[in-house]
């Protein structure tokens, strides 16, 4: 399995042709205290770089984007009931979808963690 | 994940700058000046954290992004009171009132506290004791806190209309700290030996702090009991020290003092006030006050005379929302497919743990227990017309 990381602080675990997403740990710090995740629905069309999610914090709304293009197999609906997963365990339990790869080759160009990790070093 | 924080040109720091960045301040452009939105986690910080704080114990907000005004001469109350719809020449000195400054129509300018700061002479006495000269009130002198981001339109409209004999000025070299909560007295008592008990709710004195001169105000925008202190700039970060030292005050930022006025269900001027509404639709009835209303006499009466006999269009109201998912901002009200307001202050109440938000909706769907849709990315929100503030208000009014 390999995680992927966007310059947007979203992350992708991929294995084999589906893949799970979810936001970094520099984003839920950035975003604060998260009460709400509105999820995409199974069977939904993702296309890489646009909105597939919203996380609302106490203080504002931010789009997610799907790092890649593909069809979302699975939500995690532990995030209804409990949206602060999100902060407490964002790379793990906190993922956000999961969906099937239209295209591996969009995953070129996304950075491994050493590379994502520089690139939040220099933000 | 993507937000739109958009920057300003020419942000200006505020005295407390480096105070909050050594506390971990995560600092935003607000009202022109870069200021704290939250602290550090590491130290308690974060919105929810620093608003539940507040509600629990005390909260030091830096405010000093807000406008410090004195309005002094002998005709300064007259010349308050052609302003704004509030009684200011029956207001006592170390008095403080809420009022409004209007435009020609009845739109507000801003909204704003008024203090009546005029000092006591003492009495003169000659070397064997007899009064020379009796004690007396001094030159009117008025206090007004407005909101930063329209200070400087403020400013510009008083100059514009005060009369050339009362004097209009800017303090801006006084900070603004606000401490609020509960145990905002007790901790204040500890710094302050016997300055909360001379204060209830809406009193204001001054006091001399070793030789500091403060200007200490039972006030706050929190719903909370709480002071907001006047200080020299000079001296704000050592007064922030001496507060936050007591075990029972954390600083708060800008985020968490949203969140808890919004709780408290007061307006917020750009938001849920600007020079479109009127003190009538915006439900402040209460600062027009009584006598002024037939008597007049203030820019803008007419207009406020007439949404008074005839009633308004639109009204601002309390909503409370089922589910999580809060309305923001601009988010559209329905009653089935008739559109009926908008929201225009919303967000998750950390308190209630559920979403709240204000909004203006058409007079007809104003009422308490009225039953509306929100309307949030394509989906309707089921939301209640609800009475604020949302959470119950704890000044402290004396006894």
């Amino acid at each position: 399995m390999a995680r992927y990381f966007t310059e947007e602080h979203e992350w992708i675990d991929v294995e084999g042709d589906s893949a799970t997403v979810g936001i970094t740990d520099y984003a839920q710090e950035q975003l604060g205290d998260i009460v709400f995740v509105e999820l995409p629905d199974i069977g939904a069309q993702v296309a890489k770089g646009k909105d597939a999610a919203v996380v609302e914090s106490v203080k504002a709304a931010s789009d997610v984007y799907s790092p890649i293009t593909g069809e979302v197999t699975e939500a995690n609906d532990a995030l209804e009931d409990d949206p602060e997963l999100v902060n407490s365990s964002p790379e793990e339990d906190g993922w956000f979808f999961k969906l099937t790869i239209a295209d591996k080759s969009e995953l070129e160009g996304l950075m491994d963690e050493a590379a994502y990790k520089s690139f939040c070093d220099s933000l | 994940m993507s937000s739109d924080d958009s920057e300003i040109a020419e942000i200006q720091t505020l005295p407390l700058d480096s105070w909050h960045r050594a506390k971990g301040g995560k600092m935003v452009p607000f009202a022109g000046y870069e200021m704290p939105i939250q602290y550090a986690k590491e130290s308690g910080g974060g919105i929810v954290a620093e608003h539940d704080w507040t509600r629990s114990s005390a909260s030091l907000f830096d405010v000093s992004h807000m406008g410090q005004l004195l309005v002094t001469g002998e005709n300064a109350a007259e010349a308050l009171e052609a302003l704004v719809p509030g009684a200011i020449t029956s207001l006592k000195p170390g008095r403080v009132r809420y009022t409004l400054l209007l435009n020609d129509d009845g739109g507000v300018l801003d909204d704003l506290m008024i203090t009546n700061v005029t000092e006591w002479i003492e009495p003169e006495e000659d070397d064997d004791g007899n009064v020379v000269a009796e004690g007396h009130w001094g030159e009117p002198t008025y206090y007004l806190v407005v909101n930063g981001a329209t200070k400087w339109d403020d400013i510009a409209h008083l100059r514009e209309h005060l009369p050339d004999e009362v004097t209009l000025t800017h303090m801006d070299d006084q900070a603004l700290i606000a401490l609020q909560g509960p145990n905002a007295a007790t901790a204040l008592n500890r710094v302050m030996r016997g300055i909360p008990e001379n204060l209830t709710f809406m009193q204001s004195m001054e006091h001399e702090f070793g030789e500091w001169k403060l200007r200490i105000t039972r006030a706050g925008y929190t719903g909370e009991d709480g002071f907001e202190i006047s200080v020299p700039a000079e001296h704000a970060e050592p007064l922030a020290n001496r507060l936050c030292a007591e075990i029972e005050v954390r600083p708060a930022g800008l985020g968490a003092r949203d969140s808890l006025r919004l709780e408290a269900g007061l307006p917020l001027y750009g938001h849920d006030l600007n020079d479109e509404t009127d003190p009538v639709s915006a439900g402040l009835q209460f600062a027009l006050s009584k006598k002024r209303r037939e008597t007049g006499g203030y820019m803008g009466h007419q207009a406020c005379a007439v949404k008074l006999k005839d009633g308004c269009a639109s009204t601002r109201v309390g909503l409370v929302l089922e589910g999580r998912l809060p309305a923001r901002e601009g988010a559209l009200i329905y009653d089935g497919d008739t559109e009926v307001g908008r929201v225009t202050s919303g967000g998750f109440s950390p308190t209630l743990a559920h979403p709240v938000a204000m909004a203006y909706v058409g007079a007809d769907y104003s009422g308490d227990g009225t039953k509306l849709q929100i309307e949030v990315r394509g989906k309707r929100l089921d939301a209640t017309v609800a009475p604020m503030p949302f959470v119950p208000h704890r000044y402290h009014r004396g006894d």
